[in-house]
């Protein structure tokens, strides 16, 4: 039990809410173990999908991936028919978490503790003295292989984007995202070819929703974020548009860059520089590519786990591994097209230089991250405020608004139940 | 070009002066440790091996290098920190465009304002180091790191 909340008979503490709207969200959300326990029940393990990779970074039959859905281990891993499928690292023997690279290619899965042997598939294949040594030993008659795979998670591909659930009930990816966010991911995975560029790894100490909740936040782009601000690439007076599922659990914010500012946008601002300009203009050297259209920026937060991110010709998948209540790592997987020339490559790794742990403009997002954490911490009786624009929630045509982060929690109450 | 002592006390000399830069935060004058053409790359461990070409930080030229002093002392917004540059001893070989390779192993303590001094970044340097105006350069600096996950965020120099 917190200071903020009364511990139910179920153990799990319930926040103190204002009210029954969502705009005001009591620190027991962001810190509370109990209630961090129920997400990864109801959210992470439930009927939710989770991003889990790239189909190009397993290319062959035999290639794998480990990576994480909610705090469990998992490996996404091509069979020979090429289906990509996703098993929880996690030996049905006795327990082990027996793969330790992070990538690599096998012809089965080898559990070195005492070699029980998995296809791609996680299918059990065999194990040591099934039948006893020398008449002694041995399984029991009723052992069967067919009982004893890995835990194979639901899978959806879609253009070379892959998910994976652990519940079985969970529904097909494009009704779970929904129309409008259904049209932003195919706006940037259209099916054409990816590349890999390359990871960056961070380690926030903060709660994994900030962060879902700044990348809802188009309110401090152009006011956190100098270059932002400076450079038109987010601002407040920039055409733009909000769009969120039916249950406002995901998110797409949508913007066009301009080179005007309107008066009032500068005024007041400090993090506006009227006379910065690059020594190295090439930082960004932004060249229109057709897809875009006439938006130059597209940021969609697939909720639990990814975000999704245009910004230019910088493109990612950032993903979302928690790590208790105040902590999450969080894993930018960079990418171009194939068709992409190598001044394209180029160009989308120098804009790199702006994402990342040591962003322009995101390295300061861990930062403000950690410290709204600490705040949340030493305040437990506290509820933060985010009510731009009111206390409703729905789409908007202009970025001077809290509406997605009040659309994430009026769903985290309803599935959360709290 | 051959490694004589000089040149050998020399890029000792090159590095220690590059740490003191970075320990003692006066950034500004971190760009002048590059030739003019030179390329600064932090990179993960894990990247380099796999030759898959994203870092975290790579500027190429001292123009983008002065970009990002700029970005550090004055638009992204962190918590202070001091870093601490522990640098190991420099294999040398002179490769055959007459600059001088170089791989040296680093860490970097990092610490905060009311808080322990802590482990940030352990890698090893691989540079290729050249002549300009007279005075040892960067022509290439690759700040390899094997930790995999940055400690949220990185903003000075390394
Ligand atoms: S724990 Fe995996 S084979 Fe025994
Ligand atoms: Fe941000």
């Amino acid at each position: 039990m917190s200071a903020n909340g009364q511990a139910a008979s179920d153990g799990v503490t319930r926040p103190a809410w204002r009210d029954e709207g969502s705009s005001r969200i009591p620190s027991a959300v962001y810190t509370d173990r109990s209630i961090y326990d129920r997400e990864l029940e109801r959210i992470f393990y439930g009927p939710h999908w989770s991003y889990v990779g790239l189909e190009i970074e397993v290319p062959e039959a035999g290639c794998f991936k480990r990576t994480s859905v909610g705090e469990r281990s998992v490996i996404m891993i091509r069979n020979r028919k090429g289906e990509i499928n996703v098993l929880e690292n996690r030996c049905a023997h006795r327990a082990m978490r027996f793969c330790q690279e992070r990538t690599g290619q096998v012809k089965t899965l080898v559990c070195p503790y005492h070699q029980w042997n998995y296809n791609h598939d996680g299918k059990l294949l065999g194990v040591p003295f099934r039948n006893g040594v020398k008449g002694n030993g041995g399984m029991p008659d009723d052992f069967r292989l067919e009982d004893n795979g890995l835990n194979r998670l639901q899978v959806a591909v879609r253009n070379g984007v892959v998910f994976a659930c652990f519940d079985s009930a969970v529904e097909p990816l494009e009704d779970y995202l929904g129309e409008d966010i259904l049209a932003s991911f195919d706006r940037t995975f259209d099916g054409r070819e990816l590349v890999l560029l390359g990871y960056s790894r961070q380690r926030i100490p903060g709660n994994w929703k900030l962060m879902m909740e700044n990348i809802k936040d188009p309110y401090h782009p152009g006011l956190l974020h100098t270059w932002f601000v400076t450079f038109g690439l987010w601002r407040a007076d920039n055409d733009s548009r909000l769009r969120m599922d039916r249950h406002h659990r995901h998110a797409a914010m949508i913007s066009r860059r301009s080179s005007q500012v309107t008066g009032n946008v500068a005024e007041g601002v400090t993090s506006f520089r009227a006379n910065m300009t690059l020594n190295e203009p090439l930082l960004l050297d932004i060249v229109h590519e057709p897809w875009w259209g006439d938006d130059t920026v597209c940021m969609t937060t697939v909720f639990p786990n990814v975000i999704f991110q245009q910004q230019v010709n910088s493109l990612s998948t950032r993903q979302i591994i928690p790590a208790g209540p105040g902590s999450f790592d969080f894993v930018w997987t960079h990418f171009g097209f194939a068709d992409d020339d190598a001044e394209m490559t180029e160009r989308r790794l120098r804009q790199a230089n702006l994402f990342g742990p040591a962003g322009f403009v995101s390295a300061d997002d861990g930062e403000v991250i950690e410290f709204s954490q600490d705040g949340l911490v030493q305040d437990k009786a506290f509820a933060t405020m985010c009510e731009l624009d009111g206390r409703g929630v729905g789409p908007t045509e202009h970025m001077v608004t809290e509406t997605l982060i009040r659309g994430m929690y009026r769903y985290w109450r309803e599935v959360m139940e709290l | 070009m051959s490694l004589t002592p000089d040149l050998r006390h020399a890029v000792a000399d090159l590095y220690a002066a590059y740490a003191a830069c970075l320990d003692d935060g006066r950034y500004e004058e971190w760009p002048a440790f590059f030739t003019a053409d030179g390329w600064y790359r932090v990179v993960a461990r894990e990247n380099f091996d796999r030759d898959l070409p994203l870092s975290v930080i790579s500027l190429k030229g001292r123009p983008m290098m002065v970009d990002r002093v700029v970005g550090i002392t004055s638009t992204i917004f962190h918590a202070p920190y001091y870093q601490r540059h522990i640098v190991g001893l420099p294999v040398l070989a002179v490769a055959d465009d007459a600059t001088i390779h170089a791989s040296v192993n680093y860490a970097v303590f990092r610490t905060k304002r009311d808080m322990a001094a802590e482990i940030y970044n352990v890698g090893q340097y691989i540079d290729k180091i050249d002549f300009e105006d007279g005075k040892l350069k960067f022509k290439k600096k690759f700040c390899v790191y094997d930790n995999d996950l940055i400690p949220n965020s990185m903003i000075y120099p390394i």
